[in-house]
């Protein structure tokens, strides 16, 4: 079925009766040519891209829950290709060009919204680095522009201009960054991949791998096992948890990240601000909440919740930037888990096991990836060589040395 | 969370700063032959469970201790506290 604003209209004069569910619930076969483990946001774009744009068959998504149920649904919703080094900004570059087209691509309404990522500045050196990260940008085919202090106040006045200890001189603004509603890109990758007839297998839960020699044959699951002749992961937050059942150890640390939303106020935040200075980011939902968040809780967990000194932080953070904030009552805070690499950045790769295919470490910046990581992935699943623009993303460079260090905190993922 | 410091009894998380997985303390030998190999697992590979976890944590705003503490990842529940130099020293390491 063809969703269209004609579907809509026919639908609401027959009383909504035509609607049918967005995908099957098919039993799991005995053997597929791809089997993608990790029905989030990345194991679904992969799928899709798989079936779409390299036209393979025989595909099956295995989630242990339920669709989209992990962190596509447990972030902030941001979109962005901010980022400086020749390893990272292309990438992203080419993931927002996905999401630029993505609702036509998908027949769905994901909601994307270019409403603009707005980086605060506060000392000359901050500034001088933006310039540096702005051209950058520039030169991959990304927009940036610099912003005065004075065009910052004209964009967003309610913010505190004069902090004593973080006054505002200006900001980095990429246009064309924004936020995107993060369970539609789920439902609608999930979507056009049944269509293109992937099997979405829910509540199916990865026990171990078999082998034969060095090679993947299948995996065994909560419902039976499945052959399979390439395995792509795509688990990111339990990465580590998975590839140890084939025997793998990751340069991974498995961290929580809090985020928090107000109750529904008037349009107030014009984008998406960030106070990397005061450890905190804010938008406005399209119902009104104020999104937010700051850094990681610190410390390696799996518990899908935080710590309230966290909390404390955040709002400290918050209250430094935008003294309005205080007045909004917090409705719901949640916790969600990230895959931490040890620099940073994600890695999208083969294993040392034949047809077994990783793709993790995507630290706080995985939703944005989603698009381009399904893409990347499919390619590299499809075809065994990298995509162009995921190239640098391998397993093996805390080996070779070739770390792609956006922040130069070295092999401590938990200040990354 | 809570840390009973073996030396000065329960203290807030807040006061400690985390460096990651206790296996830090067991450096490797850099004049191994295959030291390149040890430290890049030394540094780079983590075995981050889902479950019981020690770890190293450093009393910043306290006594500037190493504690190796014994969390689960999956509940935050702290189920031991050593002095990181006592562990250190019960492994053979030099005073």
């Amino acid at each position: 079925m063809r969703y269209s604003g004609f579907r809509i209209l026919k639908e609401g004069l027959t009383g909504h009766k035509g609607w049918r569910p967005a995908w099957r619930e098919p039993e799991p076969q005995a053997a597929y040519d791809y089997l993608i483990i990790g029905g989030g946001g990345h194991g679904l774009a992969t799928a899709f891209y798989l079936a779409s744009v390299f036209s393979k068959a025989r595909i099956a998504v295995l989630e242990k829950g339920w669709l989209g149920g992990g962190n596509i649904g447990r972030n902030t919703t941001i979109i962005r290709s901010n980022y400086m080094l020749d390893g990272n900004e292309p990438f992203y570059e080419f993931s927002m060009k996905l999401w630029e087209g993505l609702e036509q691509e998908l027949n769905y309404n994901a909601m994307v919204s270019q409403r603009g990522i707005l980086n605060l500045s506060h000392s000359d050196a901050q500034r001088d680095a933006f310039r540096r990260r702005g051209n950058a940008m520039l030169m991959n085919g990304a927009d940036a522009e610099l912003l005065s202090r004075e065009q910052v106040r004209k964009m967003a006045p309610f913010l505190d201009f004069d902090n004593a200890r973080f006054p505002i001189n200006g900001g980095l603004l990429q246009r064309r960054g924004g936020t995107v509603r993060h369970d539609a890109v789920a439902w609608g990758y999930a979507r056009a991949a049944d269509k293109r007839g992937v099997d979405i297998i829910q509540n199916c839960k990865v026990t171990g791998f078999r082998m034969n020699g060095g090679t993947i044959t299948g995996v065994e699951t909560t419902r039976g096992y499945i052959a399979a002749g390439k395995v792509g992961c795509a688990v990111a937050g339990n990465s580590s948890r998975l590839m140890a059942m084939a025997g793998m150890r990751l340069p991974i640390e498995s961290h929580v990240l809090q985020a928090f939303v107000t109750e529904a106020l008037k349009p107030v935040v014009p984008g998406v601000i960030t106070f990397g200075a005061g450890h905190f980011y804010v938008s406005q939902s399209d119902k009104g909440g104020l999104v937010f968040g700051g850094d990681l809780d610190g410390y390696n967990s799996y518990a899908q919740r935080g710590n309230l000194p966290t909390v404390e932080d955040v709002a400290e953070g918050g209250m430094a930037l935008m003294p309005i904030i205080g007045r909004a009552r917090l409705l719901r805070m949640w916790g969600g888990i990230m895959d931490m690499s040890m620099d940073g950045s994600p890695i999208i790769d083969r294993t040392p096991i034949d047809g077994l295919y990783f793709n993790g470490g995507w630290c706080y910046g995985g939703f944005k990836a989603t698009p381009a990581s399904g893409y990347a992935f499919a390619h590299l699943l499809a075809t065994d060589t990298p995509h162009t623009t995921a190239g640098a993303y391998r397993l093996d460079r805390f080996l070779t040395g070739r770390m792609i260090d956006e922040k130069g905190m070295g092999a401590q993922p938990n200040l990354h | 969370m809570i840390i009973n410091h073996p030396l000065l009894g329960p203290r807030d998380a807040q006061e400690f700063s985390y460096l990651g997985d206790a296996r830090l303390i067991e450096r490797p030998d850099p004049a191994a032959p295959d030291a390149a190999q040890q430290f890049f697992d030394y540094l780079y590979l983590r075995e981050n469970p889902a479950g019981s976890h020690r770890e190293l944590w450093y009393h910043e705003q306290g006594d500037r201790s190493w504690l190796v503490v014994t969390r689960n990842t999956l509940t935050h529940e702290i189920t031991e506290v050593e002095l990181a130099r006592n562990v250190a020293l019960a492994r053979g390491g030099r005073n």
